[in-house]
C-alpha cells in the first residue's frame, strides 16, 4: 500500500508524514554519501553539528545565526538541587516496575558523571528512557508494529553517589525503524538526561552498545563527525558489571562540559 | 567509554580538561503531557514551579517555531530561575512538587500546536540593579544538541540597558530575549529555532557547536 492512500488525519506508522513531516524516501546510499561529504571536510569536532542535513528533521530546527558566546552569570552558575526526596531507590531498576519480569536481556549499566576537571558530580539527577527488547517505546506516537511489554515502561531515574556514580538495571533495547529515509534503523541506544553543578552543563544524550552494525548508517550518531568523539557515546562491555546467572554488564562514564563556577578549597559539594 | 585514572590525574592537576561527552537529540519519544502518569521525562506538575492558583503566580507562555515559521509539536523546555527576592533556590523536591517549596526549576513539553506554559513567579534581581531573567534550555526532536537562552523581564529598562549580554547585541536580536508582559500579567516569550526572528542562543565556555564556530 502506498503512503498516500492513508487518511492524512489518521496517525499510523504507515502514514509517515503525520508522524514526521521530515520523512523521506531517500535511499541509505544517498544518506551515506551526504554524511561522507560532511565528514571528509571536518576534523576534530567534539559535539554534534546542529546543522546536519542527513538527519532530515534538523533542516528547519537548527539556528543559522552564530551562537552568542556568553559568560554564565548568577543563576547559571548554580544547578537545581535534587535528592532522595525526588527519586526512590527502586526507580533505577527498570525490571521491577510491572507484575512480572520484562522480556529481553537483563543488563546493568554503571558509570560515573564527571565535570571537565574530573570532579565527580554528586547527588545529581540522572534520567534514562529507552525502547524495549523488541524496539518499541511506550509512547502514543510510536506505532512500530513490535510488541509492547506490559512489564516494561523503559523509564528510570537515579541520584548519583558521592563519587558521581550511577547504576541502572534494565533490558537491552533493540534497534528500531524510523522515517528519516527508506529502511532507516536506529542503533540500539538508551537516552540519558543529565544535570551538573551549574545549569550550563545541562545535557541530553544517547548511550550506544559496542559493535552495533548500524553505527555507520545512522545520521544521528554520525552528526558527530569525529570517530573519537562518537566513541565517547559507546559503552564498554564490562565483565565485572556482569553478575553470575543474573545480568550482563556495561560501563559508561559521562563528562559534562567544564564547570564555570570558581571552586573553593573544600567546596566539594554539589551546590 | 571508560575514563581511566591517567586522564583523571591530568584533569585534577589542572593540566588538561576532560573532553565532554557529545550531546544528542532528545528524539521523538521523550514523553508526552499526561498530568497523572509519568511517561519518560515529563512528570506531574513539572511546569508548575508554583501553584497557578497562587495570587502571585505568573503564567510564562509562548510557542516554539521552526525555520518555516511552523510550530514545533515535539519540544521540551526547562526553566531555572531565582525566586521573587532574587535568591537562588537550592531546595530538593522539584520532582514531587509538595506545593510549598519553590525549587526554581521546571520542565514543560509543548502541546500539539507548539505552545508551552509554566506557572512561576517573577524572579527578583540577584544583585542590586541587575536585570532579572529566567534561564531557558530547549530540546527537540530534530535538534541535535541543547540550546540555552535567557528570558529577561521587560520592566526594569534601566537594568536592561546596562546588561552585559543585551548591550552586546543589535536591537533586533536583543528583542528576542525580552519577554512581553500581557495585560493579565502573563509573560509571553516565543522561541524561534531558525529564521528571521531567530532567538539568540548562548554558547557557554566548555561546549562546542562545531558548525557555528
Amino acid at each position: 500500500m502506498s503512503q498516500d492512500q492513508h487518511d492524512p488525519a489518521e496517525e499510523s506508522f504507515g502514514n509517515s508524514h503525520v508522524l514526521d513531516p521530515a520523512a523521506t524516501q531517500d535511499s541509505q546510499e544517498t544518506i551515506n554519501a551526504e554524511m561522507k561529504e560532511i565528514h571528509d571536510a571536518a576534523s576534530g569536532e567534539t559535539q554534534p553539528r546542529v546543522n546536519f542535513p542527513p538527519y532530515r528533521s534538523s533542516l528547519y530546527r537548527h539556528p543559522t545565526k552564530s551562537m552568542h558566546h556568553a559568560d554564565p552569570e548568577t543563576i547559571e552558575l548554580w544547578s537545581p538541587a535534587f535528592g532522595h526526596r525526588d527519586v526512590h531507590t527502586l526507580e533505577s531498576d527498570l525490571t521491577v516496575q510491572g507484575q512480572g519480569e520484562p522480556l529481553g536481556e537483563r543488563i546493568v549499566v554503571r558509570g560515573k558523571i564527571l565535570d571537565g576537571d574530573g570532579r565527580p558530580v554528586r547527588n545529581q539527577l540522572v534520567e534514562i528512557w529507552q525502547a524495549n527488547a523488541s524496539g518499541r517505546y511506550v509512547h502514543k506516537r510510536d506505532q512500530h508494529p513490535a510488541p509492547l511489554d506490559p512489564n516494561f515502561t523503559g523509564v528510570g531515574r537515579t541520584i548519583t553517589g558521592d563519587d558521581g556514580s550511577y547504576e541502572f538495571t534494565t533490558i537491552k533495547p533493540a534497534p528500531y525503524p524510523w522515517k528519516n529515509h527508506h529502511n532507516a534503523w536506529r542503533p540500539a541506544h538508551i537516552h540519558f538526561s543529565l544535570f551538573g553543578t551549574d545549569f550550563t552543563q545541562r545535557m541530553i544524550t544517547q548511550m550506544y552498545f559496542p559493535g552495533d552494525p548500524l553505527f555507520s548508517l545512522d545520521p544521528i550518531y554520525q552528526s558527530i563527525t569525529d570517530q573519537k568523539a562518537r566513541d565517547r557515546l559507546v559503552a564498554t562491555y564490562d565483565h565485572n558489571v556482569s553478575t553470575h546467572e543474573w545480568n550482563t554488564g556495561y560501563y559508561w562514564d559521562i563528562v559534562l562540559s567544564g564547570s564555570n563556577r570558581t571552586w573553593m578549597e573544600g567546596d566539594t559539594d554539589a551546590h | 567509554m571508560r575514563i581511566d585514572q591517567n586522564q583523571l590525574d591530568a584533569a585534577r592537576s589542572g593540566d588538561e580538561k576532560l573532553v565532554p561527552t557529545p550531546g544528542q537529540t532528545i528524539g521523538p519519544f521523550f514523553g508526552y503531557a499526561d498530568g497523572y502518569e509519568q511517561v519518560h521525562l515529563p512528570f506531574r506538575d513539572g511546569n508548575h514551579l508554583v501553584n497557578p492558583a497562587r495570587p502571585d503566580a505568573v503564567r510564562l507562555t509562548g510557542t516554539v517555531y521552526d525555520g518555516n515559521g511552523d510550530p514545533i509539536p515535539d519540544a521540551m523546555l526547562e526553566i531555572w530561575q531565582a525566586d521573587s527576592e532574587g535568591y537562588i533556590p537550592q531546595e530538593t523536591g522539584s520532582l514531587v512538587r509538595d506545593g510549598w517549596t519553590f525549587t526554581g526549576w521546571g520542565r514543560a513539553t509543548v502541546d500539539n500546536v507548539g505552545t508551552y506554559t509554566f506557572s512561576t513567579v517573577n524572579p527578583g534581581p540577584t544583585d542590586e540593579g541587575k536585570a532579572p531573567f529566567i534561564h531557558l534550555v530547549v530540546f527537540a526532536r530534530g535538534l541535535l544538541n541543547k540550546l540555552h537562552t535567557r528570558i529577561y523581564l521587560p520592566e526594569d529598562t534601566a537594568a536592561l540597558e546596562k546588561d552585559a549580554l543585551l548591550s552586546s547585541l543589535d536591537a533586533d536580536r536583543r528583542s528576542t530575549l525580552i519577554a512581553e508582559r500581557q495585560a493579565d500579567g502573563s509573560l509571553l516569550f516565543d522561541v524561534h529555532l531558525q529564521g528571521e526572528k531567530e532567538t539568540v542562543f548562548l554558547q557557554f565556555p566548555g561546549i562546542e557547536y562545531p558548525d557555528h564556530a
